[in-house]
Protein backbone atom coordinates (compact mmCIF):
# COMPACT_ATOMS: atom_id res chain seq x y z
CA UNK A 1 0.00 0.00 0.00
CA UNK A 2 1.41 3.91 -0.48
CA UNK A 3 0.33 5.03 2.28
CA UNK A 4 0.80 3.41 5.61
CA UNK A 5 0.42 5.36 8.52
CA UNK A 6 -2.64 7.40 9.60
CA UNK A 7 0.00 10.46 9.91
CA UNK A 8 -0.09 9.89 6.03
CA UNK A 9 -3.41 11.56 6.13
CA UNK A 10 -3.06 14.04 8.91
CA UNK A 11 -0.23 15.29 8.78
CA UNK A 12 2.67 16.24 8.00
CA UNK A 13 2.92 19.28 10.09
CA UNK A 14 4.25 22.07 6.96
CA UNK A 15 5.02 25.47 5.91
CA UNK A 16 2.00 25.97 3.33
CA UNK A 17 0.69 26.54 0.69
CA UNK A 18 0.91 22.59 -0.64
CA UNK A 19 1.54 19.21 0.71
CA UNK A 20 2.58 17.94 -2.60
CA UNK A 21 3.98 21.01 -3.86
CA UNK A 22 6.12 22.24 -1.20
CA UNK A 23 6.19 19.82 1.94
CA UNK A 24 6.81 16.79 -0.89
CA UNK A 25 9.19 19.18 -2.95
CA UNK A 26 11.23 19.67 0.66
CA UNK A 27 11.52 15.48 1.26
CA UNK A 28 12.78 15.46 -2.63
CA UNK A 29 15.21 17.88 -2.13
CA UNK A 30 16.15 16.23 1.32
CA UNK A 31 16.38 13.23 -0.23
CA UNK A 32 18.42 14.04 -2.77
CA UNK A 33 21.09 15.60 -0.14
CA UNK A 34 21.23 12.66 1.93
CA UNK A 35 22.08 10.64 -0.81
CA UNK A 36 24.67 13.02 -1.98
CA UNK A 37 26.02 13.02 1.80
CA UNK A 38 27.00 16.66 2.36
CA UNK A 39 25.53 19.95 1.12
CA UNK A 40 25.58 20.43 -2.78
CA UNK A 41 27.52 23.33 -4.25
CA UNK A 42 24.90 23.72 -7.30
CA UNK A 43 21.86 21.95 -8.54
CA UNK A 44 20.42 21.52 -11.67
CA UNK A 45 15.84 21.03 -11.22
CA UNK A 46 13.78 20.18 -14.02
CA UNK A 47 10.17 19.96 -13.56
CA UNK A 48 7.50 18.57 -14.96
CA UNK A 49 3.61 18.84 -16.20
CA UNK A 50 1.99 20.47 -12.85
CA UNK A 51 5.23 21.01 -10.76
CA UNK A 52 6.35 23.02 -13.85
CA UNK A 53 2.56 24.65 -14.67
CA UNK A 54 2.15 25.94 -11.28
CA UNK A 55 5.91 25.55 -8.94
CA UNK A 56 6.33 29.99 -8.31
CA UNK A 57 2.85 29.98 -7.17
CA UNK A 58 3.08 26.93 -4.90
CA UNK A 59 6.47 27.65 -3.25
CA UNK A 60 7.88 24.13 -4.99
CA UNK A 61 11.15 26.25 -5.95
CA UNK A 62 12.43 27.35 -2.43
CA UNK A 63 11.07 23.96 -0.49
CA UNK A 64 13.39 22.10 -2.82
CA UNK A 65 15.77 24.45 -1.96
CA UNK A 66 15.39 24.17 1.38
CA UNK A 67 15.31 20.54 1.13
CA UNK A 68 18.65 20.63 -0.38
CA UNK A 69 19.79 22.61 2.28
CA UNK A 70 18.44 20.39 4.84
CA UNK A 71 15.24 21.73 6.07
CA UNK A 72 12.52 19.78 7.61
CA UNK A 73 8.67 20.24 6.28
CA UNK A 74 8.01 22.99 9.22
CA UNK A 75 10.99 24.46 8.89
CA UNK A 76 10.11 28.48 9.71
CA UNK A 77 13.22 29.60 7.23
CA UNK A 78 11.38 27.54 4.34
CA UNK A 79 10.39 30.44 2.17
CA UNK A 80 13.20 32.20 2.41
CA UNK A 81 15.08 28.93 1.20
CA UNK A 82 16.53 30.94 -1.81
CA UNK A 83 18.01 33.35 -0.27
CA UNK A 84 19.70 31.21 2.54
CA UNK A 85 20.80 28.78 -0.41
CA UNK A 86 22.29 31.88 -2.05
CA UNK A 87 24.25 32.82 1.06
CA UNK A 88 25.59 29.10 1.83
CA UNK A 89 27.13 29.25 -1.77
CA UNK A 90 24.51 26.98 -3.08
CA UNK A 91 23.66 27.76 -7.05
CA UNK A 92 20.09 26.07 -8.23
CA UNK A 93 18.92 26.39 -11.79
CA UNK A 94 15.38 25.04 -12.74
CA UNK A 95 14.31 24.20 -15.59
CA UNK A 96 10.98 23.72 -16.86
CA UNK A 97 11.07 20.49 -18.93
CA UNK A 98 8.35 19.43 -21.21
CA UNK A 99 9.49 15.64 -21.65
CA UNK A 100 6.52 13.09 -21.13
CA UNK A 101 6.36 11.54 -17.10
CA UNK A 102 4.15 9.25 -15.28
CA UNK A 103 3.08 10.98 -12.18
CA UNK A 104 2.11 14.94 -13.08
CA UNK A 105 4.40 15.74 -9.96
CA UNK A 106 7.56 14.71 -11.24
CA UNK A 107 11.10 16.56 -10.86
CA UNK A 108 14.90 15.49 -11.54
CA UNK A 109 17.07 16.76 -9.50
CA UNK A 110 21.13 16.58 -9.90
CA UNK A 111 23.18 17.83 -7.78
CA UNK A 112 26.71 17.80 -6.83
CA UNK A 113 29.60 19.07 -3.94
CA UNK A 114 33.37 18.71 -5.97
CA UNK A 115 33.59 15.54 -7.20
CA UNK A 116 30.62 14.02 -5.79
CA UNK A 117 27.19 13.79 -7.81
CA UNK A 118 23.65 12.86 -7.58
CA UNK A 119 20.51 12.33 -10.17
CA UNK A 120 17.50 11.26 -8.73
CA UNK A 121 13.95 11.40 -10.11
CA UNK A 122 11.44 12.07 -7.15
CA UNK A 123 7.45 11.47 -7.55
CA UNK A 124 5.62 13.60 -5.13
CA UNK A 125 1.79 11.54 -4.92
CA UNK A 126 -0.29 13.56 -2.48
CA UNK A 127 -0.55 14.85 0.99
CA UNK A 128 3.46 14.99 1.39
CA UNK A 129 3.92 12.05 0.34
CA UNK A 130 6.86 11.02 -1.86
CA UNK A 131 8.79 8.61 -3.76
CA UNK A 132 12.25 7.95 -5.64
CA UNK A 133 11.60 6.44 -8.80
CA UNK A 134 14.88 7.24 -10.23
CA UNK A 135 18.59 7.21 -8.88
CA UNK A 136 21.80 7.43 -10.86
CA UNK A 137 19.98 5.72 -14.10
CA UNK A 138 18.79 3.11 -12.37
CA UNK A 139 14.86 2.31 -11.61
CA UNK A 140 13.57 2.05 -8.41
CA UNK A 141 10.76 2.48 -5.86
CA UNK A 142 12.14 3.81 -2.94
CA UNK A 143 8.96 5.02 -0.56
CA UNK A 144 10.58 6.69 2.09
CA UNK A 145 8.52 4.32 4.63
CA UNK A 146 11.38 2.76 5.92
CA UNK A 147 14.91 3.45 6.36
CA UNK A 148 17.17 2.09 3.53
CA UNK A 149 20.12 1.58 2.35
CA UNK A 150 21.34 1.92 -1.68
CA UNK A 151 24.52 0.02 -2.64
CA UNK A 152 26.20 0.92 -5.91
CA UNK A 153 28.26 -2.78 -6.80
CA UNK A 154 29.60 -4.78 -9.97
CA UNK A 155 27.33 -6.74 -11.44
CA UNK A 156 29.23 -10.06 -9.72
CA UNK A 157 28.32 -13.35 -8.37
CA UNK A 158 28.33 -12.82 -4.37
CA UNK A 159 28.02 -9.40 -4.43
CA UNK A 160 24.52 -9.90 -2.76
CA UNK A 161 25.36 -12.11 -0.84
CA UNK A 162 27.88 -10.99 0.78
CA UNK A 163 25.86 -7.57 1.91
CA UNK A 164 23.12 -9.44 3.07
CA UNK A 165 25.39 -11.93 4.79
CA UNK A 166 27.01 -8.43 6.73
CA UNK A 167 23.66 -7.26 7.76
CA UNK A 168 22.17 -10.63 9.01
CA UNK A 169 25.73 -11.06 10.71
CA UNK A 170 24.61 -7.54 12.39
CA UNK A 171 20.93 -8.71 13.08
CA UNK A 172 19.34 -6.20 11.03
CA UNK A 173 16.03 -7.19 8.86
CA UNK A 174 15.37 -6.68 5.10
CA UNK A 175 11.85 -5.01 4.43
CA UNK A 176 12.12 -4.88 0.71
CA UNK A 177 14.95 -5.25 -1.60
CA UNK A 178 15.40 -5.14 -5.13
CA UNK A 179 18.21 -5.05 -7.50
CA UNK A 180 18.71 -3.18 -11.02
CA UNK A 181 21.95 -3.16 -13.48
CA UNK A 182 22.23 -1.00 -16.36
CA UNK A 183 23.61 -4.03 -18.63
CA UNK A 184 25.07 -7.43 -18.01
CA UNK A 185 28.35 -7.08 -16.14
CA UNK A 186 28.22 -3.00 -15.56
CA UNK A 187 27.16 -1.33 -12.56
CA UNK A 188 24.24 -2.29 -10.51
CA UNK A 189 22.26 -0.82 -7.56
CA UNK A 190 20.72 -2.56 -4.64
CA UNK A 191 18.25 -0.76 -2.88
CA UNK A 192 17.57 -2.38 0.62
CA UNK A 193 14.53 -1.56 3.17
CA UNK A 194 15.47 -2.25 6.82
CA UNK A 195 13.60 -2.07 9.53
CA UNK A 196 15.52 -0.02 11.82
CA UNK A 197 18.50 2.92 10.82
CA UNK A 198 21.65 1.63 10.32
CA UNK A 199 25.09 2.16 12.03
CA UNK A 200 27.95 3.94 10.44
CA UNK A 201 29.75 1.14 11.59
CA UNK A 202 27.80 -1.28 9.42
CA UNK A 203 28.05 1.08 6.62
CA UNK A 204 31.60 0.90 6.65
CA UNK A 205 31.74 -2.57 6.94
CA UNK A 206 29.69 -2.97 3.62
CA UNK A 207 31.99 -0.54 1.99
CA UNK A 208 35.07 -2.57 2.46
CA UNK A 209 33.00 -5.63 0.86
CA UNK A 210 34.01 -7.14 -2.01
CA UNK A 211 32.52 -5.60 -5.47
CA UNK A 212 31.33 -2.96 -3.55
CA UNK A 213 31.69 0.83 -5.62
CA UNK A 214 29.69 2.92 -3.17
CA UNK A 215 26.92 2.94 0.03
CA UNK A 216 24.67 6.30 1.15
CA UNK A 217 21.10 5.66 2.96
CA UNK A 218 18.35 7.28 3.53
CA UNK A 219 17.54 7.89 6.98
CA UNK A 220 14.39 7.54 8.04
CA UNK B 1 -4.88 -4.07 8.06
CA UNK B 2 -7.79 -2.66 6.48
CA UNK B 3 -7.72 -2.03 2.74
CA UNK B 4 -11.79 -0.70 2.22
CA UNK B 5 -14.46 1.37 4.61
CA UNK B 6 -16.11 -2.16 4.25
CA UNK B 7 -13.43 -3.46 6.35
CA UNK B 8 -12.63 -0.80 8.48
CA UNK B 9 -16.44 -0.67 9.65
CA UNK B 10 -16.90 -4.40 9.47
CA UNK B 11 -13.56 -4.50 12.37
CA UNK B 12 -15.40 -2.03 14.23
CA UNK B 13 -18.28 -4.09 14.79
CA UNK B 14 -16.96 -7.16 15.24
CA UNK B 15 -14.63 -5.69 18.07
CA UNK B 16 -17.36 -3.79 19.47
CA UNK B 17 -15.03 -0.89 18.99
CA UNK B 18 -14.79 2.68 17.33
CA UNK B 19 -13.47 3.29 14.21
CA UNK B 20 -10.47 5.62 16.03
CA UNK B 21 -9.70 2.50 17.92
CA UNK B 22 -9.41 0.35 15.07
CA UNK B 23 -7.16 3.52 13.58
CA UNK B 24 -5.20 3.11 16.87
CA UNK B 25 -4.23 0.02 16.79
CA UNK B 26 -3.51 -0.83 13.23
CA UNK B 27 -0.74 1.96 13.57
CA UNK B 28 0.45 0.27 16.99
CA UNK B 29 1.04 -3.04 15.30
CA UNK B 30 2.31 -1.43 11.39
CA UNK B 31 4.42 1.55 13.52
CA UNK B 32 5.19 -0.52 16.62
CA UNK B 33 4.76 2.05 18.44
CA UNK B 34 2.79 2.38 21.74
CA UNK B 35 -1.03 4.08 22.11
CA UNK B 36 0.74 6.62 24.45
CA UNK B 37 3.12 7.58 21.64
CA UNK B 38 0.55 7.64 18.97
CA UNK B 39 -1.65 9.94 21.02
CA UNK B 40 1.17 12.40 21.80
CA UNK B 41 2.07 12.52 18.17
CA UNK B 42 -1.53 13.29 17.09
CA UNK B 43 -2.20 15.47 20.15
CA UNK B 44 0.90 17.34 18.25
CA UNK B 45 -0.86 17.88 15.44
CA UNK B 46 -3.99 19.26 17.27
CA UNK B 47 -2.05 21.89 18.63
CA UNK B 48 -0.89 23.00 15.38
CA UNK B 49 -4.43 22.93 13.93
CA UNK B 50 -5.53 25.05 17.24
CA UNK B 51 -2.62 27.79 16.67
CA UNK B 52 -3.65 28.05 13.22
CA UNK B 53 -7.19 28.81 13.88
CA UNK B 54 -6.20 31.18 16.56
CA UNK B 55 -3.67 32.91 13.75
CA UNK B 56 -6.46 32.99 11.17
CA UNK B 57 -8.82 34.85 13.47
CA UNK B 58 -6.52 37.71 14.39
CA UNK B 59 -6.32 38.37 10.60
CA UNK B 60 -3.97 37.32 7.98
CA UNK B 61 -3.42 38.34 4.06
CA UNK B 62 -1.21 36.21 1.92
CA UNK B 63 1.28 37.18 0.16
CA UNK B 64 -0.09 38.30 -3.14
CA UNK B 65 -3.23 40.02 -0.93
CA UNK B 66 -5.57 37.31 -2.94
CA UNK B 67 -6.97 36.05 -0.10
CA UNK B 68 -6.73 36.32 3.74
CA UNK B 69 -9.37 38.26 6.16
CA UNK B 70 -12.80 35.92 5.44
CA UNK B 71 -12.43 33.99 8.55
CA UNK B 72 -12.38 36.98 10.82
CA UNK B 73 -15.38 38.89 8.35
CA UNK B 74 -17.63 35.82 9.18
CA UNK B 75 -17.06 35.88 12.65
CA UNK B 76 -18.07 39.35 13.18
CA UNK B 77 -20.87 38.90 11.19
CA UNK B 78 -22.28 36.24 13.37
CA UNK B 79 -21.35 38.51 16.68
CA UNK B 80 -23.54 41.39 14.69
CA UNK B 81 -26.08 39.28 13.43
CA UNK B 82 -27.82 36.31 13.25
CA UNK B 83 -26.86 33.69 10.75
CA UNK B 84 -29.65 32.03 8.32
CA UNK B 85 -26.98 29.24 7.99
CA UNK B 86 -26.68 28.78 11.96
CA UNK B 87 -23.94 29.27 13.96
CA UNK B 88 -22.21 25.98 14.12
CA UNK B 89 -22.01 25.78 10.49
CA UNK B 90 -20.45 29.34 10.31
CA UNK B 91 -18.24 28.55 13.01
CA UNK B 92 -16.73 25.81 11.06
CA UNK B 93 -16.99 27.68 7.74
CA UNK B 94 -14.88 30.73 9.10
CA UNK B 95 -12.35 28.24 11.12
CA UNK B 96 -11.64 25.86 7.87
CA UNK B 97 -11.62 28.99 5.36
CA UNK B 98 -9.21 30.39 8.24
CA UNK B 99 -6.72 27.82 8.53
CA UNK B 100 -6.20 27.65 4.31
CA UNK B 101 -5.97 31.60 4.81
CA UNK B 102 -3.08 31.07 7.21
CA UNK B 103 -1.54 27.66 4.23
CA UNK B 104 -2.16 30.49 1.73
CA UNK B 105 0.01 33.28 3.74
CA UNK B 106 2.69 30.55 4.51
CA UNK B 107 2.15 29.88 7.67
CA UNK B 108 2.76 26.42 9.32
CA UNK B 109 -0.70 24.46 9.21
CA UNK B 110 -1.21 20.52 9.50
CA UNK B 111 -2.19 18.93 6.21
CA UNK B 112 -5.42 17.39 6.49
CA UNK B 113 -4.81 15.24 4.01
CA UNK B 114 -3.21 18.04 2.29
CA UNK B 115 -2.45 21.49 2.43
CA UNK B 116 -5.09 22.63 0.24
CA UNK B 117 -7.54 20.95 1.88
CA UNK B 118 -6.47 21.62 5.45
CA UNK B 119 -9.10 23.47 6.98
CA UNK B 120 -11.82 21.27 6.19
CA UNK B 121 -11.02 18.40 9.46
CA UNK B 122 -9.93 21.56 12.13
CA UNK B 123 -12.56 23.81 10.76
CA UNK B 124 -15.29 21.39 11.50
CA UNK B 125 -13.42 20.19 15.15
CA UNK B 126 -13.45 23.23 16.30
CA UNK B 127 -16.72 24.64 15.70
CA UNK B 128 -17.90 21.09 16.87
CA UNK B 129 -16.17 21.14 20.09
CA UNK B 130 -18.39 24.20 21.71
CA UNK B 131 -21.61 22.25 20.47
CA UNK B 132 -20.34 18.75 21.79
CA UNK B 133 -17.61 19.50 24.46
CA UNK B 134 -15.79 17.06 24.00
CA UNK B 135 -12.43 15.95 25.88
CA UNK B 136 -8.94 16.24 24.83
CA UNK B 137 -8.89 12.11 23.95
CA UNK B 138 -12.13 12.55 21.87
CA UNK B 139 -10.70 15.26 19.64
CA UNK B 140 -7.48 13.71 18.94
CA UNK B 141 -9.83 10.61 18.35
CA UNK B 142 -11.86 12.86 15.80
CA UNK B 143 -8.66 12.76 13.86
CA UNK B 144 -7.69 9.19 14.13
CA UNK B 145 -11.36 8.46 12.62
CA UNK B 146 -11.05 11.11 9.99
CA UNK B 147 -7.64 9.71 8.94
CA UNK B 148 -8.68 6.00 8.81
CA UNK B 149 -11.11 7.28 6.29
CA UNK B 150 -8.35 9.42 4.47
CA UNK B 151 -6.33 6.19 4.28
CA UNK B 152 -8.89 4.12 2.43
CA UNK B 153 -9.13 6.97 0.06
CA UNK B 154 -5.10 7.50 -0.25
CA UNK B 155 -4.59 3.67 -1.08
CA UNK B 156 -7.86 3.23 -3.30
CA UNK B 157 -7.74 6.36 -5.15
CA UNK B 158 -5.60 9.77 -4.86
CA UNK B 159 -5.74 12.86 -1.97
CA UNK B 160 -3.73 15.09 -4.30
CA UNK B 161 -5.63 17.80 -6.78
CA UNK B 162 -2.53 17.01 -9.35
CA UNK B 163 -3.80 13.62 -9.68
CA UNK B 164 -7.30 14.04 -9.11
CA UNK B 165 -9.08 16.80 -9.19
CA UNK B 166 -10.50 18.75 -5.95
CA UNK B 167 -12.89 16.40 -5.47
CA UNK B 168 -9.52 14.10 -4.00
CA UNK B 169 -8.50 17.14 -1.88
CA UNK B 170 -11.84 18.86 -0.45
CA UNK B 171 -14.11 16.18 -1.14
CA UNK B 172 -12.03 13.61 0.66
CA UNK B 173 -11.46 15.83 3.40
CA UNK B 174 -15.25 16.65 3.79
CA UNK B 175 -15.66 13.39 3.65
CA UNK B 176 -13.21 12.28 6.48
CA UNK B 177 -14.88 14.84 8.77
CA UNK B 178 -18.35 13.96 8.07
CA UNK B 179 -17.70 10.64 9.41
CA UNK B 180 -15.36 11.87 12.31
CA UNK B 181 -18.19 14.08 13.32
CA UNK B 182 -20.47 11.30 13.62
CA UNK B 183 -18.44 9.21 15.95
CA UNK B 184 -18.24 12.33 18.19
CA UNK B 185 -21.54 12.82 18.43
CA UNK B 186 -22.13 9.12 19.53
CA UNK B 187 -23.12 7.13 15.97
CA UNK B 188 -21.60 4.12 15.20
CA UNK B 189 -19.17 3.44 12.86
CA UNK B 190 -22.05 2.52 10.01
CA UNK B 191 -23.20 6.23 10.45
CA UNK B 192 -19.97 7.19 10.23
CA UNK B 193 -19.73 5.83 6.98
CA UNK B 194 -23.28 6.95 5.50
CA UNK B 195 -21.79 10.21 6.34
CA UNK B 196 -18.56 9.52 4.67
CA UNK B 197 -20.10 8.90 1.71
CA UNK B 198 -22.87 11.01 1.17
CA UNK B 199 -20.41 14.00 1.15
CA UNK B 200 -17.67 12.23 -1.37
CA UNK B 201 -21.06 11.90 -3.43
CA UNK B 202 -21.41 15.81 -3.50
CA UNK B 203 -18.20 16.39 -4.33
CA UNK B 204 -17.60 14.09 -7.43
CA UNK B 205 -16.00 16.02 -10.21
CA UNK B 206 -14.86 18.78 -8.91
CA UNK B 207 -11.79 20.02 -10.40
CA UNK B 208 -8.71 21.58 -9.21
CA UNK B 209 -8.07 24.71 -11.38
CA UNK B 210 -6.26 26.98 -9.04
CA UNK B 211 -5.86 30.95 -10.25
CA UNK B 212 -1.99 31.55 -10.95
CA UNK B 213 -1.33 28.12 -9.58
CA UNK B 214 -1.74 29.59 -6.23
CA UNK B 215 -3.63 27.65 -3.16
CA UNK B 216 -5.60 30.44 -3.17
CA UNK B 217 -8.67 30.75 -5.15
CA UNK B 218 -11.03 29.00 -5.04
CA UNK B 219 -9.03 26.99 -2.48
CA UNK B 220 -9.69 28.93 0.39
CA UNK B 221 -13.73 28.47 -0.41
CA UNK B 222 -13.78 25.66 -1.29
CA UNK B 223 -12.52 24.37 2.06
CA UNK B 224 -15.50 25.97 3.37
CA UNK B 225 -17.57 24.34 1.04
CA UNK B 226 -16.42 21.10 2.47
CA UNK B 227 -16.56 22.01 5.87
CA UNK B 228 -20.30 22.99 5.75
CA UNK B 229 -21.12 19.74 3.48
CA UNK B 230 -19.46 17.85 5.94
CA UNK B 231 -21.53 18.64 8.65
CA UNK B 232 -24.75 18.42 6.89
CA UNK B 233 -24.15 14.80 5.44
CA UNK B 234 -23.35 14.20 9.48
CA UNK B 235 -26.63 15.60 10.50
CA UNK B 236 -28.38 13.85 7.58
CA UNK B 237 -26.40 10.03 8.84
CA UNK B 238 -27.21 10.75 12.11
CA UNK B 239 -30.92 11.37 11.38
CA UNK B 240 -30.78 7.97 10.07
CA UNK B 241 -30.37 8.85 5.83
CA UNK B 242 -28.34 5.98 3.99
CA UNK B 243 -26.06 6.14 1.32
CA UNK B 244 -27.84 4.33 -1.69
CA UNK B 245 -24.42 3.77 -3.02
CA UNK B 246 -22.18 1.97 -0.72
CA UNK B 247 -18.78 4.15 0.81
CA UNK B 248 -16.36 2.06 -1.11
CA UNK B 249 -18.34 2.26 -4.71
CA UNK B 250 -18.26 5.92 -3.78
CA UNK B 251 -14.29 5.99 -3.50
CA UNK B 252 -14.17 3.97 -6.93
CA UNK B 253 -16.39 6.52 -8.98
CA UNK B 254 -14.24 9.43 -7.22
CA UNK B 255 -10.87 7.06 -8.71
CA UNK B 256 -12.52 6.65 -12.38
CA UNK B 257 -13.45 10.25 -12.30
CA UNK B 258 -9.92 11.43 -12.04
CA UNK B 259 -8.70 9.49 -13.91
CA UNK B 260 -11.10 11.19 -16.73
CA UNK B 261 -10.18 14.50 -15.80
CA UNK B 262 -7.73 16.58 -18.27
CA UNK B 263 -4.42 17.55 -16.98
CA UNK B 264 -5.85 21.25 -17.48
CA UNK B 265 -8.11 20.85 -14.72
CA UNK B 266 -5.79 19.16 -12.10
CA UNK B 267 -3.64 21.58 -10.51
CA UNK B 268 -1.93 22.95 -13.65
CA UNK B 269 -3.86 26.27 -13.58
CA UNK B 270 -5.01 26.11 -17.08
CA UNK B 271 -8.62 25.22 -17.04
CA UNK B 272 -11.57 26.31 -15.22
CA UNK B 273 -11.32 29.73 -13.14
CA UNK B 274 -7.91 29.87 -13.83
CA UNK B 275 -8.27 30.44 -17.43
CA UNK B 276 -11.42 33.18 -16.99
CA UNK B 277 -10.58 36.29 -17.98
CA UNK B 278 -9.96 37.54 -14.58
CA UNK B 279 -8.12 34.24 -13.54
CA UNK B 280 -5.74 35.06 -16.31
CA UNK B 281 -5.40 38.98 -15.62
CA UNK B 282 -4.53 38.00 -11.41
CA UNK B 283 -2.23 35.37 -13.12
CA UNK B 284 -0.60 38.15 -15.15
CA UNK B 285 -0.88 41.06 -12.53
CA UNK B 286 0.90 38.63 -9.94
CA UNK B 287 3.67 36.83 -12.02
CA UNK B 288 3.64 39.81 -14.60
CA UNK B 289 5.19 41.98 -11.55
CA UNK B 290 7.37 39.41 -10.09
CA UNK B 291 9.05 38.95 -13.50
Amino acid sequence: MKYNSVFDIIGPVMIGPSSSHTAGAAKIGKAARNLLGSEPSWAKIHLYESFAKTYKGHGTDFALAGGLLGFETDDPRMSKALEIAKERGLTIEFMEDTSAVSHPNTARLIIGNGEDQVELVGISIGGGKVEITELNGFELRLSGNHPAILVTHNDRFGAIASITSILAKNQINIGHMEVNRKDLGKEALMVIETDQNVEEAVLQELTKAQNIIQVSTIVS
Amino acid sequence: MFRTVAELVEIAEKENISISEVMIRQEMEVKEKTREEIFSEMEKNLEVMEKAIEDSLKGVESVTGLTGGDAVKIQEYMKEKTPLSGDLLLDAVSKAMGTNEVNAAMGTICATPTAGSAGVVPGTLFAVKNRLNPTREQMVRYLLTAGAFGFVVANNAFISGAAGGCQAEVGSAGAMASAAIVEMAGGTPQASAEAFAMTLKNMLGLVCDPVAGLVEVPCVKRNAAGSSLAIVSADMALAGVTSRIPCDEVIGAMYRIGQTMPSTLRETGEGGLAATPTGQLLKEKIFGSLA
